[in-house]
């Protein structure tokens, strides 16, 4: 009886805090398509908001989509091959590297961005384009592509994998191409989901180093719980999780599909 | 060419964009915070300086407060879920982690809409109480939105954690005659130590370091971030901006550091 | 059965010793003669640095200032593994998972450019060769121990190497696929006839694969013999003990005999040595009647074999011995037994430093 008690107890509290976080979420959604958010659902459902922020910011929502594949691009041609430099080669200086190349998650994106700012402050176009934002986005995912990378290397034994394409004869570009990549795959797939939910949802970093022409996804959300009537805000927030959830859902899958293994 | 040499070249492009984006800037930024009119004393002012250190202290009471309500709540429940199996589990548990990425902005509009002026709960208690409860742009407002971004990470942390524990040692101290609250007080939670540190550590340097939720909620909560973006943008104090960034980032740095002395493996911050 | 007249490279090492960045002495400096067409296998308890020797033919490690590496008189001490035209199998395989079967074992020519057609015409041979026909398309997970050994070997001789060397190939395996696969391997390597390197920690395996076998421990040589030699003349007690079961004696010699507690065994030559360790195996013990008998003792305990019997006896020397005995012979334990050795079945060994 006793256990019973704690067991509707502690899945009360649990549904609290699922309520917590999901409540928030329903009532965004709705709002979203709701005519009039005072009035509730009886004002009726449109997707006039949804349109509405289309109209203001595909501009916004596009660029952002550039800037996470440019990123994708960056991290996958810098980071794999890192990746496996840092395996191959280990000893204290790979562990050196690694940690730096971690830092700048421990360190607050604020920060970053200052630091990015007063160093090329001077050079005008780059500053200016959306190149700079780029940066910023690379610096801080590529510890993600590189971990999860260097993970599926030491599952698969890699080094031996290497030997023994080097003892068939394979150059070491040869040997990358065709043992070292391949077998990564499932590492750099998960890296690549990261690189771009994470660029998607950026701010920190970003709002400090955007201009009125280069403004990504976040910062036209920033923009809308400023200054536009809730029902776009909430609308806004809709198209951001439309885009943002399956990339979530789809790296759940993945974690899972690892674990299973 | 050689395999030594081709491992050099595959590390070449990380050297040139790691120094070229974060190494030069970040000692760039460290001398910038020298360049003020104090100099190198300038960087002591975070303690120094009354406003910085009631700021500073704000947002390390804030980030506890959060690190400690967060444990408890990712405790009580991550160990609910992992422990038991019932139908529905498998959404509960999508719903407690699905808000792992959101960004601090979306955070702080959703707490807007939990507890803002046309918020929810603002709503409830103006009908059943006559008086509206708005929180939602004051330091309670910012201690929720931390906790909303902290507990799905920190839950997940802990399931994996709970997952790995010997349920032998459980069984033992039962059949040496212990009873179930005496079970978790010396058997359970020492043995979660480990992923308490990390995920609180976690938890911490992300509370730390958080811009986004503070700055949809209100420009005027006084919370280190905050300070450093409105000593930026408004003040133009680079040197002030600068040292305390500094500050923030070694603030966050040594208390991940010192996570991982205690707990192994890495932890990093994010958000 | 003769071998082919063989094939591929000869092998010299010279003087290649290993020491890691860590510190650890892997390999003393060892010089070492590999005739083209010989099977040499490395025998050694782990640890010993047989890997260690192996790797540094490949091409994996490099030896040590001062150490060279010859194939045919041409100095490959500084030539990666990939220009050295050798063929390795792992003792994982290394078999790439991204490709199928007949990928990997054409692998090796494809890298060298053997056109389409030409490579799987190769590759064919050599499923043929190592029984695994059929198995073309796999994936390498879906392969058994011992068909993902077959292909290991397979993907190792396509490319017609100088020299073939395997690490422990059938040490992943389990003792009934071993024994199978080991004559297969036999029949394999004896059929190529090139220059091949063994490395094993299984006796068994050396002395039916060896033409020679060099015994190693803590990193150096202790020997190197046909497998004739090092099992009837062991140079140290290492080598005996590790070669074969052995009973190892410590007594004093006098008159080119052996004064054991037992009686005296003469052992051939008249010199006189104050303590001795002899070296005699258990099927060169004779078991004859204890009246007439030169050596008596009592039986300890008596275990049937099937092929042979097992007898612990006491009182021959100062410790217990073991006998090897035809399962014929009538004995029981707590009986007095007489035993009689050929003077030339005891082997003297040099004293312990």
């Amino acid at each position: 009886m006793r256990d019973r008690l704690i067991f509707t107890g502690q899945l009360l509290f649990t549904l609290i805090v699922a309520a917590f976080l999901v409540v928030p979420v329903i009532l965004s959604i709705s709002a979203g398509v709701t005519v009039n958010y005072f009035r509730g659902i009886s004002s009726g459902v449109t997707l006039q908001w949804v349109f509405q922020v289309w109209d203001l910011y595909a501009g916004t929502i596009l660029l952002s989509f550039v800037i996470a594949f440019a990123a994708l691009i960056v991290t996958l041609a810098v980071g794999v091959p890192a990746a496996y430099a840092l395996y191959v080669r280990g000893g204290r200086l790979s562990r050196i590297v690694e940690e730096i190349i971690t830092l700048p998650l421990a360190i607050p994106g604020l920060a970053i961005a200052l630091a990015l700012l007063f160093t090329y402050q001077g050079f005008g176009s780059f500053r200016r384009s959306w190149l700079f934002i780029l940066t910023g986005h690379v610096i801080f995912t590529m510890p993600f592509m590189v971990r999860s990378v260097m993970a599926v290397f030491s599952t698969v034994d890699i080094k031996t994998l290497d030997e023994g394409a080097a003892s068939l004869g394979a150059s070491p570009w040869r040997r990358f191409r065709d043992v070292i990549v391949p077998n990564a795959v499932p590492g750099i797939l998960a890296g690549s989901l990261m690189v771009v939910t994470l660029s998607l949802g950026e701010f920190n970093l970003t709002w400090m180093l955007h201009t009125p022409l280069t403004k990504t996804l976040p910062i036209g959300l920033a923009d809308a719980y400023a200054s536009m009537r809730l029902e776009v805000a909430s609308a806004y927030t809709l198209i951001f999780f439309v885009m943002i959830i399956p990339l979530l859902v789809a790296m759940q899958m993945f974690a899972d599909k690892e674990q299973g293994r | 060419m050689s395999h030594k040499s081709f491992v050099w070249l595959c590390l070449l492009p990380l050297a040139v964009v790691t120094t070229a984006f974060f190494l030069l800037p970040m000692a760039r930024l460290v001398v910038t915070g020298a360049e003020g009119p104090q100099g190198l004393a300038g960087y002591l002012a975070i303690l120094t300086e009354p406003r910085y250190r009631a700021t500073l202290i704000n947002t390390v009471l804030l980030a506890a407060a959060t690190t400690i309500v967060t444990l408890a709540v990712a405790t009580v429940a991550g160990m609910f879920l992992q422990r038991h199996r019932f139908p529905g589990r498998a959404v509960l548990i999508a719903m407690l982690t699905f808000p792992l990425a959101f960004p601090g902005v979306v955070v702080g509009f959703l707490i807007i809409l939990l507890a803002g002026r046309q918020g929810l709960i603002g709503d409830l208690t103006g009908r059943l109480f006559g008086e509206k409860l708005v929180f939602a742009y004051s330091i309670y407002g910012l201690f929720l939105g931390y906790l909303y971004f902290s507990i799905p990470r920190v839950i997940l942390t802990i399931m994996a954690a709970v997952q790995k524990l010997d349920t032998g040692l459980e069984e033992a101290a039962r059949s040496l005659g212990a009873g179930p609250w005496v079970v978790q007080r010396d058997v359970v939670l020492p043995a979660l130590g480990p992923a308490f540190v990390a995920s609180g550590a976690i938890a911490f340097a992300t509370a730390m370091g958080a811009f986004g939720t503070a700055f949809t909620l209100a420009t005027n909560i006084d919370v280190l971030p905050m300070l450093i973006y409105t000593e930026f943008t408004l003040a133009a104090n680079f040197a002030t901006s600068a040292a305390l960034s500094v500050g923030l980032g070694i603030i966050a740095w040594a208390i991940l550091a010192l996570a991982r002395s205690f707990s192994g493996g890495t932890v990093a911050a994010a958000g | 059965m003769t071998a082919v007249a063989g094939h591929g490279a000869s092998v010299r090492i010279e003087a290649c010793g290993k020491t890691f960045t860590d510190g650890t002495r892997a390999l003393e400096p060892a010089t070492l003669d590999i005739a083209r067409g010989e099977t040499l296998v490395l025998l050694g308890p782990s640890g010993c640095g047989k890997t260690t020797m192996l790797r540094i033919i490949a091409g994996l490690e490099l030896p040590d200032a001062g150490g060279r590496v010859l194939f045919d008189g041409n100095d490959m001490t500084s030539v990666p593994i990939e220009r050295r035209n050798v063929g390795m199998v792992f003792q994982s395989y290394a078999l790439f998972p991204n490709m199928s079967v007949a990928d990997n074992i054409g692998y090796g020519l494809k890298i060298r450019g053997m056109a389409q057609k030409a490579r799987a015409a190769r590759v064919a041979e050599l499923i043929a060769l190592t029984n695994i026909t059929g198995l073309e398309n796999r994936r390498i997970d879906q392969l058994s121990g011992g068909q993902r050994q077959r292909v290991a070997l397979a993907r190792a001789v396509a490319i017609r190497p100088g020299i073939l060397l395997l690490d422990e190939p059938l040490t992943a395996l389990d003792a009934a696929l071993r024994d199978r696969l080991r004559g297969e391997l036999n029949r394999l390597l004896r059929a190529l006839g090139i220059t091949a390197i063994y490395v094993t920690h299984d006796q068994s395996e050396a002395m039916e694969l060896g033409d020679r076998i060099v015994v190693m421990q803590k990193g150096a040589i202790a020997q190197i013999g046909t497998p004739r030699e090092v099992y009837f003349k062991p140079g140290n007690r290492f080598v005996a003990e590790f070669i074969g079961a052995a009973n190892i004696i410590e007594a004093p010699v006098e008159n080119g005999h052996l004064m054991l507690p037992g009686g005296r065994q003469p052992i051939g030559g008249g010199a006189s040595l104050t303590a001795t360790v002899a070296m005699i195996r258990p099927e060169t013990i004779h078991v004859v009647e204890p009246a007439s008998a030169p050596l008596s003792g009592t039986i300890d305990s008596v275990s049937f074999i099937g092929d042979r019997q097992r007898m612990i006896v006491s009182g021959v020397s100062d410790k217990f011995i073991t006998i090897d005995a035809p399962n014929t012979v009538r004995a029981q334990a707590g009986e007095r037994i007489g035993l009689s050795i050929a003077p030339d079945a005891v082997r003297l060994l040099p004293p312990e430093n």
